[in-house]
């Protein structure tokens, strides 16, 4: 490898490629359990996480990749905690195949668990180990040892930097398990720093995969049809290839890609490409409700949870409800991109894949590579919130690079293929019955839900757009439901309150009519949105205030606590009922019920006219473990209501029998400002020495629920199918 | 060649007459400020200032600008001199993934140079070509109403 060369030809673009394998901390194999916290379990050596060299520069190491939640912060606050650092000393490297341990996928909110916990306790250790060394060479004992900001101080005034000091061991030692926390001084994990990463973004700094800029690099588009299950119509290629700027039109299988100096002569050839039109490929696409057909369709089930119980009474009152959710979008505001190189019979490839080790495995397979030949190293993207086009673009990156070796490929997605290939977050229907005791206790419960698979992400060549275009195509990979306790479709259907005679099936359906997987929190949104408008139905049917109903049934300290500080703040108690138009409403879950725990009050007004809701005002409180940056957790938290509101309101994937019709902002539309709430405030509930849970999926179920529950209160009706749309609100006024 | 001034000074670029400036504003002057969105004028990510108004730079083709001033927010500061508006992003911590915030930053200022009181709701009308995936929002509008403070002015509530 000739390492000097990539590193002049990409210097400009501010990227320094590493291609080393050996000494790297990705090159270790993973251990057997050693009951380690976190990911430090499975990559139990101290300089897997944490290097300190004789300088005594640190720097840091995670699987885990920057998304915008705010992760780079976090962990490099973490690390400089314990080893008594400035955060902005710590240099902290991300999700890089030659580099950091394979924590598999940045998802599912498992980052601070895992990650935090390990690099917690791998700096834990570090610092224990500073300290020895320390007092070994001031001969002193390790009480008599201060670490400040890099320098250890001893008796007498005696004092030595990190870097001599960590020049004396080996950091390639296996951590322990119960090495205590620090104890003295103040802490920086509690403290809101300020994210990292803000100053480029909000400068116009270099801050994405899209803003590389290397040397003799290629602009490329990849030619498709307008949307998954489509191709186009053969076009005169020739006449492509001779327009001008037009380097290359690379074809292999129906995978077709055109390759330009100037962008602009990329996507000039792209639309000369499509002119030619297109036709249906796959089965024409349902022609009745997407959700009639997922509960009509031959389902494996899978049962997700059975809690004894008497009989529910015969005078029991049984009540029964039906939700749906249409299929929603990911929607990332930057289209896809990725940055490739094929050089050498090596294949790197800068990407923001939320997995980079996973990506890596299927590129090899794709390229027909050995995996010591593919690097995947995450740049930041556009925010994805699940398995957006960022590992498809990737591919298409790695075959166009491959037909111009030597030179780097920037291959962006347009936004029609976004909208049009992206994979779709479930459509999906919820059944509940609930008997009701006369003692207004809830006797009985049952849950029943029906969904595709919420987990799409490529394990193999087969999982990658592209894998199906080549010829011949990799086999696609078979569609798989998510065991519980985390759960896919079934995510979160498991109630939190301690129910009796309780028990809910998930219905797993494989076969697919639209590409689908993982959009953030999975099946929670639908599941806690059904359950938590349930809640309330029942509540209603006993006569009792929403939340006091949900606490009788909830016996979980922290979950109490949680929705006693959503309503107090909020002034459940004191709201005034029955102003025309207006609504409260409340919602609350702990996400897939080992996560973070969050509860929120909602007051809205409905304008009877036009059916348009105003949220006037959102008060949320959340446990996440010990909070480590209380400003991250909010930041992440009203951006789940945000969200969450926009999807639940207003969003439902189109299509007709040939294709997906939402193709764009106008015919997709989000949430915009003028409709965004008055008011948002997050209260988060410190909890010191609990491990760290992940925050970014808490709020989206919650905020669903609240909504459906406060238009209810507000129109004495309610909305049991997504999107809950002022039309529907106008036609539930008519009735 | 094409000549057009961008943050005051004169480019002359190698570039089809109907590229759209953004593409110019990136690949040509090597300017990150301006994103890809969605080359539709929907998503308000590409936002500049032409002529100190808020402008599309994915739909304008380069060919329309002669005699007009761009701007981008690389006009506005740096990481070690933020402008007003940076600063107030960066003390509401007013980003997540922040792809959509450059674009955010340029409408805002364009705002508030034409008028630094605007009421809240001439605020988030005004903003409401841009969209934000993450749900920001909440913190954008502080932001702006921190820099519209900053910059002598100030969000009037508006009646409801």
């Amino acid at each position: 490898m000739n390492g000097l060369t990539r590193r002049s030809l990409l210097a400009k673009s501010g990227l320094v490629v590493v291609f080393a394998s050996s000494g790297a901390a990705g090159a270790q194999e993973p251990e057997e359990s050693a009951n380690l916290p976190g990911d430090l379990d499975k990559y139990p050596f101290l300089d897997s996480w944490i290097r300190i060299d004789p300088k005594g520069r640190i720097t840091v190491f995670t699987g885990k990749a920057e998304l915008g939640q705010g992760l780079r912060t976090a962990l490099m606050q973490i690390a400089a905690d314990e080893l008594e650092v400035s955060p902005a000393s710590i240099e902290l490297i991300m999700a890089d195949t030659g580099r950091t341990p394979d924590e598999g996928i940045t998802a599912g909110s498992h980052s601070m668990q895992n990650s935090g916990m390990a690099i917690l306790n791998a700096a834990a250790n570090v610092r224990v180990l500073l300290t020895d060394a320390a007092a070994w060479r001031f001969a002193s004992s390790v009480d008599q040892i201060e670490l400040q900001d890099g320098m250890a101080y001893g008796p007498g005034g005696l004092r030595l930097g990190y870097g001599d000091l960590a020049a004396g061991f080996s950091l390639h030692v296996m951590a322990k398990p119960d090495v205590p926390r620090r104890s003295k001084g103040r802490r920086l994990i509690g403290e809101n720093v300020p994210r990292v990463d803000i100053p480029a973004k909000v400068n116009g700094g270099s801050a994405y995969v899209q803003d590389i800029r290397a040397a003799n690099m290629l602009h490329a588009r990849v030619v498709r049809g307008p949307s998954d299950g489509t191709q186009l119509k053969p076009a005169d290629i020739d006449a492509v290839a001779k327009m001008p700027g037009v380097e290359k039109v690379v074809q292999d299988g129906r995978f077709m890609a055109v390759l330009a100096a100037k962008e602009w002569h990329a996507v000039k050839a792209l639309r000369r490409l499509q002119a030619a039109g297109w036709e249906r490929r796959d089965t024409p696409l349902p022609s009745i409700d997407l959700c009639d057909v997922i509960r009509k369709s031959p389902a494996r089930d899978i049962p997700i949870f059975g809690y004894p119980g008497p009989p529910a009474p015969a005078d029991a009152r049984i009540v029964k409800a039906r939700y749906s959710r249409p299929c929603l979008m990911h929607g990332s505001i930057g289209p896809s991109c990725a940055v490739a190189l094929w050089e050498n019979g090596n294949l790197i490839v800068w990407t923001h894949s939320q997995g980079v080790s996973p990506l890596r495995k299927s590129l090899a397979e794709f390229v027909r590579l050995p995996l010591e030949r593919v690097h995947c190293i995450h740049v930041e993207g556009s925010g994805c919130y699940g398995h957006n086009g960022a590992d498809d673009v990737a591919a298409d990156a790695a075959l166009a690079a491959r037909a111009v070796p030597g030179r780097p490929v920037r291959m962006q997605w347009m936004r029609e293929q976004e909208h049009g290939w992206e994979p779709l977050g479930s459509a999906m229907v919820v059944e509940l019955q609930g008997a009701l005791g006369r003692d207004g206790r809830i006797a009985g419960w049952r849950h029943d839900v029906w969904s595709n698979a919420h987990n799409g992400r490529p394990i193999n060549a087969g999982g990658l757009l592209a894998g199906a275009e080549l010829e011949p195509p990799f086999a696609p990979q078979k569609p798989q439901p998510i065991p519980m306790p985390e759960g896919g479709g079934d995510r979160n259907a498991n109630p939190i309150y301690a129910l009796p005679n309780a028990s809910g099936t998930h219905h797993f359906v494989e076969r697919a009519p639209l590409r689908v997987s993982a959009l953030r929190s999975l099946g929670a949104h639908m599941n806690v949105f059904a359950i938590e408008s349930f809640m309330d139905e029942m509540a209603h049917a006993a006569n009792a205030d929403p939340v006091d109903f949900r606490l009788i049934h909830l016996q979980d300290s922290r979950a109490r606590e949680v929705v006693e500080a959503a309503a107090n703040r909020f002034g459940w108690k004191r709201r005034v009922k029955g102003r025309p138009g207006r609504g409260y409403g409340f919602g609350f879950a702990r996400y897939k019920n080992l996560g973070a725990y969050c509860a929120l009050a909602m007051e809205i007004m409905i304008e009877p006219d036009s059916g348009t809701i105003e949220v006037r005002r959102v008060v949320a409180a959340v446990d996440s473990g010990e909070a480590v940056s209380p400003d991250g957790i909010r930041n992440q938290i009203e951006g789940a209501i945000v969200q969450s509101l926009s999807w639940t309101q207003m969003e439902a994937v189109t299509f007709d029998a040939s294709h997906r019709t939402s193709f764009d902002w106008s015919a997709y539309p989000i949430v915009r400002f003028p409709s965004v709430p008055v008011s948002i405030e997050v209260n988060v509930i410190d909890r010191p020495g609990e491990p760290f849970l992940g925050t970014g999926e808490a709020g989206q179920g919650p905020a669903a629920a609240a909504l459906a529950n406060a238009i209810t209160d507000a129109i004495g009706h309610r909305l049991r199918d997504m999107p809950l749309t002022s039309e529907r609100i106008r036609a539930a006024l008519r009735s | 060649m094409i000549s057009l001034t961008v943050n005051g000074a004169a480019q002359s670029v190698d570039a089809d007459p109907d590229t759209p400036l953004l593409y110019v504003l990136r690949d040509e002057l090597g300017l990150n400020g301006a994103k890809f969105g969605c080359g539709l004028g929907q998503c308000g990510a590409c936002t500049v200032l032409v002529d100190d108004r808020p402008a599309f730079s994915c739909l304008l083709p380069i060919a329309a600008l002669a005699g007009r001033k761009v701007r981008t927010i690389e006009s506005l500061g740096t990481p070690d001199r933020p402008g007003a508006l940076a600063a107030a992003f960066e003390a509401e911590q007013a980003a997540q993934c922040g792809y959509c915030i450059a674009g955010m930053i340029m409408r805002a200022q364009a705002l508030l140079e034409r008028n630094n009181r605007p009421t809240e709701a001439e605020l988030r009308v005004s903003l409401a070509p841009n969209l934000c995936r993450c749900g920001t929002h909440m913190r954008i509008l502080r932001a702006v109403r921190r820099a519209a403070a900053a910059m002598g002015g100030g969000v009037q509530e508006s009646s409801r």
